[in-house]
């Protein structure tokens, strides 16, 4: 028996009445290990106004490259208090913000470690299916060798990498632009 | 360790395209690149992991969240979450949102003309069981206008949002009620190509799931991508 993907529909303009209660901005509790950043931006249109009716949610790993999940079999420690899920509602600027900490390196295709990223979704009015994407972090070596950044033409890359801000220390920067010459690139996945 | 199954592509014309001008919104709002196509690697066959100490038994009642009833026609709305194997999504996260019966959104920027209830959130979630069954009572949304061209209204209907075991099985859409007239009027509908996909999203009546002399039942199956048949190593073709 084959059943066939139920079709998307969009979350429209009042997803924050059923998502505020999973809205999820400070993902890493005292105890957790690993570096704390932050990672904050604006959500824009193609007329670059933001997008004040958005969800963005953010799936990572911890800070030792292991998914909080069964299918994560790497012989690496879960951290018990780390789910590794955040979401935030866009506020009138646009803006979504996440307290967390840099995930460590999982394996990609051929066993090979990707570099340390954060897998996004984004999801609003006007979105006939939510949009994804990953977030990487600026001036890591890494980024140079990971497989899925080397299938975004080069010229495109930078849309995927998350600046550091010139303020409190480990404060990223990444914003998501839907048009226009800096268009963030989204995956097929 | 690198080795993943990952998931099947949608079949054709089953999902909108981003840009669907009939829905204004999606003109700014869609990208106007070509996605890029990637691997399904761990990251994407993994996803958040949500259990029962997340939800709560009232937040699949939403006609029990206030001191006293909401007004409406009230309605279980039940079904299962399967992929597309037939196999049972056990333990996904459902978050549900809606309209109250007369068509009003208990939300800032919903001006419509309606009355809103004081007994009535809009808002519940639940955790699907062992087999992928799920539950909510609730009361039958209204139709209400939106500005998206003259004379536009939305069909009555549920938001659901779902997650499934991976971040690639993420599906957010919404049920519909069999019958209703503004169906053929929707461009939300209409942006789905292929028809039969289009009457998936109808659910339709539940004559055992009724509560009798209390409420009336809708079923509405929800189906996930499925995995593919044999694993591979975080390529697809």
């Amino acid at each position: 028996m084959s059943l066939l993907t139920t079709s998307s529909q969009t979350a429209g303009p009042y997803l924050r009445i059923g998502m505020a209660r999973f809205a999820i901005e400070e993902l890493a509790p005292p105890g957790v290990s690993g570096e704390r950043i932050t990672l904050t931006g604006r959500f824009t249109d193609g007329d670059g106004k933001p997008i004040d009716d958005a969800a963005v949610e953010i799936w990572q790993a911890n800070a030792q490259g292991k998914y909080a999940h069964p299918e994560d079999g790497q012989d690496k420690p879960i951290d018990a208090l780390f789910r590794g899920f955040g979401r935030s509602l866009t506020d009138a600027e646009g803006r979504y913000r996440f307290a967390t900490i840099r995930p460590g390196r999982v394996p990609g295709p051929g066993g090979a470690l990707q570099a340390p990223h954060i897998a996004v979704t984004v999801l609003s009015r006007g979105l006939l299916k939510h949009l994804f994407t990953r977030v990487y972090f600026a001036d890591d070596p890494a980024n140079a060798e990971d497989p899925v950044l080397r299938l975004v033409p080069v010229e495109r890359r930078t849309t995927l990498i998350a600046a550091r801000t010139g303020g409190a220390k480990g404060a990223f920067e990444w914003n998501i632009r839907l048009q226009g010459v800096d268009e963030t690139v989204f995956f097929d996945v | 360790m690198s080795i993943v199954t990952g998931y099947r592509r949608p079949y054709f014309e089953t999902q909108p395209a981003y840009l669907f001008p009939p829905y204004r919104s999606t003109v700014k709002r869609s990208p106007s690149r070509p996605l890029v196509v990637v691997p399904h690697t761990l990251t994407e066959v993994t996803g958040p992991v949500f259990g029962y100490e997340d939800v709560q038994p009232t937040d699949s009642d939403l006609t029990r969240q206030h001191d006293g009833e909401p007004l409406g026609e009230r309605i279980v709305v039940s079904g299962r979450v399967l992929d597309e194997n037939s196999r049972p999504v056990a333990h996904a996260l459902i978050e549900m949102w809606q309209a109250n019966a007369a068509g009003r959104y208990r939300h800032a920027v919903d001006d419509h003309d309606a009355p809103l209830d004081p007994n009535f959130s809009g808002a519940g979630r639940v955790l699907t069981d062992a087999e992928g069954r799920y539950k909510f009572m609730t009361i039958k949304p209204g139709a209400y206008p939106w500005r998206n061209h003259y004379n536009a209204w939305r069909p009555s209907h549920l938001h659901f949002s779902i997650f499934g075991i991976g971040v690639a099985q993420r599906l957010v859409t919404q049920m519909y009620f069999p019958g209703d007239p503004l169906l053929p009027y929707d461009p939300m509908v209409r942006s789905i190509p292929d028809e039969r996909a289009r009457q998936r999203l109808v659910s339709s009546f539940d004559w055992e799931a009724t509560v009798p002399d209390f409420a009336l039942a809708f079923r509405f199956d929800i189906v996930l991508r499925g995995r593919d048949a044999t694993p591979m190593e975080s390529t697809r073709s």
